[in-house]
């Protein structure tokens, strides 16, 4: 699928900085994150939690929870500037154009409501169709997302699906009008593993279908290597690497990357210890000065303490870290020894 | 399943939990709905042997947490024993007996947000076992004893003055291991203890129970619902289906040669990190309700292998290359065992 190719991006993400003012001052949750999506392409983000992933995503969305706010840089969908529209009209983008997924499938759902009712009215909010053809568009989607007796479940409360099922509605709900992104928050995390590879499937193939492009938040690795195209690693609020997910994943470039990617458990080979990671991600208030990795970082040298690396070329992919400057990482340091 | 005699550590036998979730009574009789009871635990055997590591995996609702805490006497079984250590734990006996037991046998729990007092200093948390078992008079002796669980789970000292709220998920991880560890055990119930981590602090806490394991030559029973973690850290893996064990074998051999429809299931249902391209047959339906399990293997529904013996009769476990794995299709052969592979990643 298409990574770079000349054709303008259908999200273009520049210097996004997302901030939560504080009695304590002001925390930057997402600092300086550029990306784009191309049409159709699958973009995974992955991180651990308190690395501004998700609210990248909700941002994008423009369902940043106040006090949260975009502090900085511009979100273009197909060309258009979307972070500054007022709420109505990011309103009537969000569902037609943009599409989201969240994690728990229960509560993204009305439970007073049948399924059938929230995809008609998802569906008459953005598109012009009458009562009827919208219920016929409705069945449709529960069909095409693989809900058995679709005719019969239309009229069926949240509560009476399985969590599997209830994500399947949450899909279609986000199918409603068409929209040319997806932005799909943790949507397989809080689901089995076997329903988990049916979600994924779905994914795949409905994006492939209908051309849609998803962004992918997840934590889960073994998600993002099996559905996405391109992946961007987040630490600390940054991307640490952004690239192909093929690259990342066997030919990480990132220290962190690397670290992170040996921490977990691999079938076929069977060690002893599992690579690790010492330490914990910074908390926002304590980022420390230069590369935000550096305390935890095995490479580190004098030049990763005081200057802040940016997305810079390595290999086949982009890594925001020293080693691949020409200047290097400067007067070679430990690891400081933390204790937890 | 190997068959120690006397030598197993751990043994459960015809193990059984039944919940009662009918209605109350008053409503059943207006209404006329019968009682309900949900079969938590059917029935499972599971030997342990001092110093493995024995998982149990299964997808949510499987009964794989009521096992780990029928072990630990968190629940009274319905039915069948629990033998620790030669001694039946259900047998009649008086409470110091009891605590002597329960000494020797301590849990980890999931969360370690809700497991642990966020009102008490960290140093009271890890204390109280000690406290609880009388193993320690001597305030010197209690103090120095916690500043040591504290440096075996790679805390500092000064961590003991701290209240849980102070620390990250995979800290408060450790403190409930170094709470576990206090009473000097030797058999530890971890249930799902990784799963509410990230990745990288799971890596920690998983090299430090294998760390601590062979320190102190403990034995785990290890719950889990990731298959990888399961295959990183165990001895032997028993693979649970609606409250029934319906695969044990050898790590290795459970994962390369997968015997019951369900394994091979779950085993291809791991996302492929390696990235072979391997399309994965996303598996249709979705686990009944244990309330309403189906009859004969609960598994039939989804098995792509069954038959009408496998609609009636329950199938039984059949020993088999070092384990045990109870379907019908195998032991008639008409499923044959394959072998997987699986790429390594550089």
């Amino acid at each position: 699928m298409a990574t770079e190719s000349n054709n303008p991006p259908l999200l273009d993400v520049r210097n996004l900085r997302v901030e939560f003012p504080t009695r304590r001052g002001t925390l930057v949750a997402v600092d300086d994150v550029s990306f784009d999506i191309a049409p159709g392409e699958v973009l995974g983000v992955v991180g651990e939690s308190g690395a501004g992933k998700s609210l990248t995503g909700n941002a994008i969305i423009g369902l940043l929870e106040p006090p949260g706010r975009i502090a900085g840089g511009e979100i273009h969908l197909e060309g258009r500037r979307i972070d500054n529209l007022p709420y109505e009209e990011m309103r009537k983008i969000r569902g037609a154009r943009i599409g989201a997924i969240f994690q728990d499938p229960l509560t993204s759902l009305n439970p007073l409501y049948s399924v059938g009712r929230q995809l008609v009215e998802t569906i008459r909010t953005h598109l012009p169709l009458s009562a009827g053809e919208a219920r016929t568009r409705a069945l449709d989607l529960l069909k095409e997302v693989g809900i058995p007796g679709a005719e019969s479940r239309l009229d069926h409360y949240p509560h009476q699906f399985s969590g599997g099922m209830r994500q399947r509605v949450v899909i279609a709900l986000a199918l409603c009008a068409g929209p040319r992104l997806i932005v799909a928050d943790e949507p397989t995390t809080a689901l089995d593993v076997s329903i988990q590879a049916q979600i994924i499937a779905l994914l795949k193939r409905l994006c492939r279908e209908h051309g849609t492009a998803v962004m992918l938040v997840t934590h889960d690795m073994g998600v993002i290597a099996e559905t996405a195209d391109r992946v961007a690693v987040m630490y600390a609020g940054r991307i640490a690497e952004i690239g192909p997910v093929r690259d990342v994943v066997k030919h990480a470039r990132h220290p962190y990357t690397k670290g992170l990617m040996g921490s977990i458990p691999n079938l076929g080979v069977r060690t002893e210890r599992l690579t690790q990671i010492d330490g914990a991600m910074p908390r926002l208030t304590e980022i420390p000065a230069g590369c935000a990795f550096n305390p935890r970082c095995a490479e580190r040298g004098s030049r990763c303490l005081v200057e802040r690396p940016d997305l810079m070329p390595a290999g086949a992919d982009k890594a925001a870290c020293w080693l691949h400057d020409r200047g290097g990482v400067g007067r070679p340091l430990a690891k400081e020894t933390i204790d937890a | 399943m190997p068959d120690g005699g006397g030598a197993q550590f751990v043994r459960l036998a015809g193990l059984k939990r039944y919940f009662d979730v009918s209605a109350p009574w008053l409503v059943r009789k207006i209404e006329g709905r019968p009682r309900q009871i949900v079969q938590a635990v059917d029935g499972i055997d599971i030997e342990i042997a001092k110093g493995e590591t024995f998982s149990l995996v299964g997808e949510s609702g499987c009964g794989k947490s009521t096992v780990a805490r029928l072990v630990v006497g968190l629940y009274p079984p319905t039915a069948g024993t629990i033998e620790f250590d030669g001694n039946d734990m259900a047998g009649r006996r008086s409470r110091s007996d009891m605590a002597a037991l329960r000494r020797r046998m301590q849990m980890i729990f999931q969360d370690p947000y809700a497991s642990l007092n966020p009102r008490w200093r960290v140093f009271d948390i890890i204390a109280e076992p000690i406290r609880a078992f009388g193993l320690s008079t001597d305030k010197a002796d209690l103090q120095k004893r916690v500043e040591d669980l504290l440096r075996q789970v790679k805390l500092t000292p000064a961590d003991g003055r701290k209240y849980p709220h102070e620390f990250s998920g995979g800290q408060r991880q450790r403190v409930s291991i170094a709470r576990a560890l206090a009473s000097q055990p030797e058999f530890l119930v971890c249930d799902e203890p990784t799963s509410a981590l990230d990745v990288s602090v799971q890596a920690q806490i998983l090299n430090l129970m294998v760390d601590l394991q062979r320190r102190f030559g403990l034995t785990y029973l290890f719950i889990s619902h990731n298959l990888a973690v399961v295959y990183h850290i165990s001895t032997r893996v028993g693979v649970m289906y609606l409250g029934r064990l319906v695969e044990v074998a050898p790590t290795e051999t459970l994962f390369t040669r997968p015997k019951h429809p369900y394994t091979r299931m779950l085993l291809d249902t791991i996302p492929d990190l390696d990235m072979t391209g391997r399309q994965r047959s996303p598996v249709a339906g979705e686990v009944p309700s244990p309330l309403n399990p189906p009859s004969g293997c609960t598994f039939h529904p989804r098995c792509p292998f069954a038959n009408d013996r496998c609609k009636i009769e329950r199938p039984k476990a059949l020993s088999i290359e070092g384990g045990t794995v109870a379907c019908h299709a195998i032991a008639e052969g008409r499923l044959a065992v394959e072998e997987r592979s699986y790429a390594a990643n550089s």
